[in-house]
C-alpha cells in the first residue's frame, strides 16, 4: 500500500485532531496578519462615520448563536462606533434566537461605552447608554417578510411595544419616528434568508440605504446587489468584521480570530493538494495497470 | 466577575466541550447537550413569542373588553378575527377538522405570494438586468489594470458572464454549436462563482471553531486565573481544574475501553 | 368549503396584494396595513404548532419508555424551566409571576440559560462543520475536469487572499474575482431565482399550483 493509499484511508478523526492542534497552536502563538480593507466594507464604515449626531441607524440582528462567530463581532464594532458618534440605534431581531443575541450585545456595549476610550486618535469620554433615549430594541415577531413590509408603513403596526413591553409612543427616541423614512440607514446582520427579504421587501419597496453583514457562506451570493446599487456595502464573514474593527480602530474577536484563520486555511489548502496528488497518483497507476 | 457568573461560564465551557466530544463519537455527554438545547431553545421561543407577539399585538389590543362578552365590547373588537384565525391553525392536529386550518394558511400564502410577484420581479429580475446592461465606459476601459473591478472592461465581462450563465440555464434548446459554446462559457463563470463561495465557506466554518476556542480561552480559562479580579478566590482555579480532571478521566476511560475492544477483536478465535 | 374556499382566499388576498402595490391609494393602504397586522398575530399562533409537536413527541417517548427516553425528560425540563423563568422574576427580592408584562425577560435565570446553555451548545454544534469541511477538502475536492479545476482555483485564490506570504496581488485578484466573474455568475442565479419565484407565486395565486394545501 502506497503512502497515498494509507493517507486516503486514514480515520477522519486524525484529520480532526490535526486541525484542532493547528488552530490551538495558531491561537497561542503571538503574531498578526495584515487586514486590508475592501471597498464594500469601507463604504459601510464611512457612511456611519459621516452621519451627524442624533441620526438613527437601524441595526437588524437576524442571526442565531450558530452564526455568532462571524456576526457578533460586526454587531459589536458597529454599535460601539455608532454610540461613540452619538448616533441613536433601533434594533430588531427577526430570527428565532435573535433577541437573546441582541440583548447580550446591548448589555456588553453599554458596559464598554461607559469607559473612556481612544479610537483613531480621537478621545471619547465614557457615557451612559440609556434604553429609550440612545437605543430602542423592538424585539422579535414571526413571519419576517410581513414584519419588514409593515415597518415600512409604520413601526407601530407590528411593534406596538418594544422588547421590554414599553409602548413605542412613550419611548422618547421614537417620538416622530414613523418608519424607514426616519432612519439614516439600515444594516442587516444576518445568517439566512432574511437578507433576501430586506432587499426585496424592505429596500426594494421602501427605498432606504441598506448595507449587509453576512456569514461567509452567503457573502458571494450578494455581490450582484452591491453592483446594482440595491445595497451600499457588504461585510463578508469574519474577514469583513475584522476590516470594520480595523477601520474603527477597535480590535476585537474578529481581528484576533483572523490570525488563527491563516494556519487553518493553510491546512485546508494542504489537504486539498494532498488529496489531489493522491487522486492523480492512483489514477495514473490504474491507467498503467489497465494497459 | 463574581463566582456565580464564573460557575455559569464553566457550565458553558463544559457544554462546549461536551458538544465537541461528538467528533470522537456519539456519547452521553453529547446527547445531553443536544437534548438540552432543543428544550431550552423551544422554551425560549415560547416566551419570546408570548411576550413579544401574543401579548402586545393581540391581548393588549383587546384588554379593555370583557372575556365573557368575547371582547366584543373592546375599543378594537376586530382583533378577534386574527385571534380566531390563529386558533383555527391549531385544528391541524385533528384528523377530522384539520381542513379548517387551511383558511388561515390560505390567507398567509395568498398574501406572501401576492407581495412576492411585483417585488421579486422588480428587485431580483428588473434591477439586476438594468445593472447588467450598462454603458461601457470606453474612456476608462482598462481602468487601473486587468484586475480593476470598476473598469469598462469589468462591466463588459460582467455582461458577457451573466448572459452566458443565463444561457447555460436555458434548457429548451440543445447546447450545441455557438449556443453550446456560449453555454460553456456560462458554466465556467458559474464554476468561478461556486469556487469563490466555497472559499468563503471554508473561512465561515473555521470562524465557528475559532469562536469556541476564544470562548474557552478568553471567557473561561482567563477568568479562572485572573488574580486582578476583586472577587477572585481559590474556587476559580479549583472549578477549572475539576472540569479538566473530569475530562481527563473520561479520556482515559474511553482509551481503556478502546484498547480492551482492540485486544478482543485481535485475539485468535 | 374544504377545498374551494381556501383557493378563493388565496386568489383574493394574492390579487389584492399585487393590486395594492400598483395602486397605493389611501383605502388600499388601510387594508394592506390591517392584513400585515393580522398576519403577525396569526404567525404567533402558528409558532405554537412546532412547540406542541415537540412536547407531544417527547412525552410519547417517555410514556412508552423508548430507547434513550431519559434524554426526552431533559428536553422537557429545559423547555418548562425556560417557560417558568420567562414569566417570573425575583430580582428585587420578592418573587412574582408576570404573565402579561415582560419582567420575565430580564429574569437573570432566563438570561443565563440563554447565554450559558443555549449559545455555547448551538454555536458549538455548528462549529463541528469546520471539521467536516476539512475532512471533505481532503477527500472530495478533486480536479477531475476543466470546470472542477476552475472551481478549485477560484476557491484557492479566495482562501489565500489574506495570506501575507503572497503579498498584495492575491488580494487584488481575489477582489476582482468576487466583483467580476463571481458577480456575473451570482447575478444569473439571482435572475433565475427571481423568475422562478414570480412564476411559482403566480401559479399559487391562480390556483395552478395546489400542492401546498395537502391532500383531502
Amino acid at each position: 500500500m502506497s503512502i497515498f493509499d494509507r493517507l486516503m484511508r486514514l480515520d477522519r478523526r486524525w484529520v480532526f485532531l490535526f486541525l484542532t492542534a493547528v488552530c490551538i497552536a495558531g491561537y497561542y502563538v503571538d503574531y498578526s496578519i495584515p487586514i486590508r480593507v475592501t471597498n464594500e466594507t469601507r463604504s459601510i464604515y464611512t457612511f456611519i462615520d459621516s452621519l451627524p449626531p442624533g441620526d438613527i441607524v437601524f441595526v437588524a440582528i437576524d442571526y442565531d448563536p450558530s452564526n455568532q462567530a462571524e456576526l457578533h463581532p460586526m454587531t459589536y464594532a458597529i454599535m460601539e462606533h455608532a454610540f461613540r458618534k452619538n448616533l441613536k440605534v433601533i434594533f430588531t431581531a427577526l430570527s428565532q434566537n435573535g433577541p437573546g443575541m441582541a440583548d447580550q450585545a446591548i448589555r456588553d456595549i453599554t458596559d464598554s461605552v461607559s469607559l473612556d476610550r481612544t479610537y483613531n486618535g480621537v478621545e471619547f469620554k465614557g457615557r451612559e447608554i440609556r434604553n429609550g433615549i440612545d437605543y430602542t430594541f423592538l424585539g422579535y415577531k414571526p413571519y419576517y417578510a410581513i414584519i419588514i413590509l409593515s415597518m415600512g408603513q409604520n413601526f407601530r403596526i407590528s411593534f406596538p411595544t418594544d422588547y421590554y413591553g414599553t409602548p413605542l409612543d412613550s419611548i422618547p427616541m421614537m417620538r416622530g419616528v414613523l418608519n424607514y423614512d426616519n432612519v439614516a440607514c439600515l444594516i442587516d446582520l444576518s445568517g439566512g434568508n432574511i437578507t433576501d427579504a430586506w432587499i426585496s421587501y424592505g429596500q426594494g419597496r421602501y427605498n432606504f440605504p441598506l448595507a449587509l453583514g453576512l456569514t461567509g457562506v452567503m457573502t458571494a451570493q450578494y455581490y450582484p446587489y452591491l453592483n446594482s446599487g440595491q445595497v451600499f456595502g457588504i461585510m463578508g464573514g469574519m474577514l469583513g468584521a475584522a476590516q470594520y474593527e480595523r477601520m474603527a480602530d477597535n480590535p476585537g474577536l474578529a481581528i484576533d480570530g483572523m490570525r488563527v484563520q491563516l494556519p487553518a486555511h493553510i491546512v485546508i489548502v494542504l489537504f486539498i493538494i494532498i488529496g489531489n496528488i493522491g487522486y492523480f497518483v492512483t489514477r495514473r497507476r490504474e491507467q498503467l495497470e489497465g494497459r | 466577575m463574581d463566582f456565580t457568573t464564573f460557575l455559569w461560564t464553566t457550565l458553558g465551557a463544559f457544554l462546549t466541550l461536551a458538544t465537541f466530544s461528538f467528533l470522537y463519537k456519539d456519547n452521553p455527554f453529547y446527547k445531553l447537550a443536544e437534548h438540552l438545547v432543543v428544550g431550552v431553545s423551544a422554551g425560549y421561543f415560547v416566551i419570546i413569542v408570548w411576550h413579544g407577539t401574543m401579548v402586545p399585538n393581540l391581548f393588549q389590543k383587546l384588554a379593555d373588553g370583557d372575556w365573557y362578552l368575547l371582547w366584543l365590547n373592546s375599543t378594537q373588537p376586530w382583533y378577534i378575527v386574527p385571534g380566531i384565525l390563529g386558533i383555527l391553525m391549531w385544528t391541524r392536529f385533528s384528523k377530522k377538522y384539520g381542513w379548517i386550518s387551511r383558511w388561515p394558511m390560505a390567507l398567509y400564502i395568498g398574501i406572501a405570494a401576492g407581495v412576492a410577484v411585483p417585488l421579486e420581479m422588480s428587485n431580483k429580475v428588473n434591477k439586476q438586468l438594468v445593472a447588467t446592461m450598462v454603458d461601457i465606459d470606453w474612456s476608462n476601459f482598462m481602468g487601473a489594470g486587468f484586475f480593476d473591478p470598476f473598469s469598462g472592461m469589468a462591466s463588459l465581462l460582467i455582461f458577457i458572464g451573466a448572459v452566458s450563465a443565463l444561457i447555460y440555464f436555458f434548457f429548451s434548446k440543445a447546447h450545441t454549436g455557438v449556443f453550446g459554446g456560449v453555454a460553456k462559457l456560462g458554466i465556467w463563470t458559474l464554476m468561478i462563482g461556486f469556487g469563490a463561495s466555497f472559499g468563503f465557506t471554508v473561512m465561515a466554518r473555521i470562524s465557528l471553531f475559532i469562536n469556541r476556542l476564544q470562548y474557552l480561552d478568553k471567557n473561561w480559562r482567563e477568568a479562572a486565573f485572573d488574580a486582578s479580579n476583586p472577587n477572585y478566590s481559590f474556587g476559580f482555579p479549583l472549578v477549572f481544574w475539576l472540569v479538566m480532571a473530569l475530562i481527563l478521566v473520561y479520556i482515559i476511560w474511553e482509551l481503556m475501553a478502546h484498547l480492551k475492544h482492540k485486544n478482543q477483536t485481535s485475539a485468535p478465535q | 368549503m374544504r377545498r374551494q374556499l381556501p383557493f378563493v382566499l388565496v386568489f383574493l388576498s394574492g390579487f389584492f396584494m399585487i393590486f395594492q402595490y400598483f395602486v397605493p391609494h389611501q383605502k388600499s393602504e388601510f387594508v394592506y396595513e390591517f392584513l400585515l397586522d393580522w398576519l403577525t398575530i396569526i404567525g404567533g399562533f402558528a409558532m405554537a404548532l412546532g412547540i406542541w409537536s415537540l412536547i407531544r413527541v417527547s412525552y410519547d417517548r417517555i410514556k412508552r419508555q423508548r430507547e434513550n427516553w431519559g434524554y426526552s425528560v431533559i428536553t422537557l425540563t429545559g423547555l418548562f424551566l425556560m417557560m417558568f423563568f420567562g414569566i417570573t422574576n425575583w430580582e428585587d427580592g420578592s418573587f412574582g409571576v408576570y404573565i402579561y408584562t415582560a419582567e420575565g425577560l430580564s429574569n437573570s435565570m432566563f438570561v443565563h440559560f440563554f447565554d450559558f446553555i443555549l449559545i455555547p451548545i448551538q454555536a458549538t454544534m455548528f462549529s463541528l462543520l469546520a471539521f467536516f469541511i476539512a475532512s471533505a477538502a481532503y477527500r472530495a475536492f478533486r480536479a477531475r475536469s476543466v470546470i472542477a479545476s476552475l472551481l478549485l482555483l477560484a476557491a484557492l485564490i479566495v482562501m489565500m487572499r489574506f495570506n501575507p506570504i503572497f503579498g498584495a496581488w492575491i488580494e487584488t485578484v481575489a477582489n476582482w474575482l468576487m466583483n467580476v466573474p463571481n458577480l456575473a455568475a451570482q447575478r444569473a442565479i439571482v435572475i433565475g431565482l427571481g423568475l422562478g419565484m414570480v412564476a411559482t407565486a403566480l401559479k399559487i395565486i391562480l390556483g395552478i399550483e395546489r400542492g401546498y394545501m395537502g391532500q383531502g
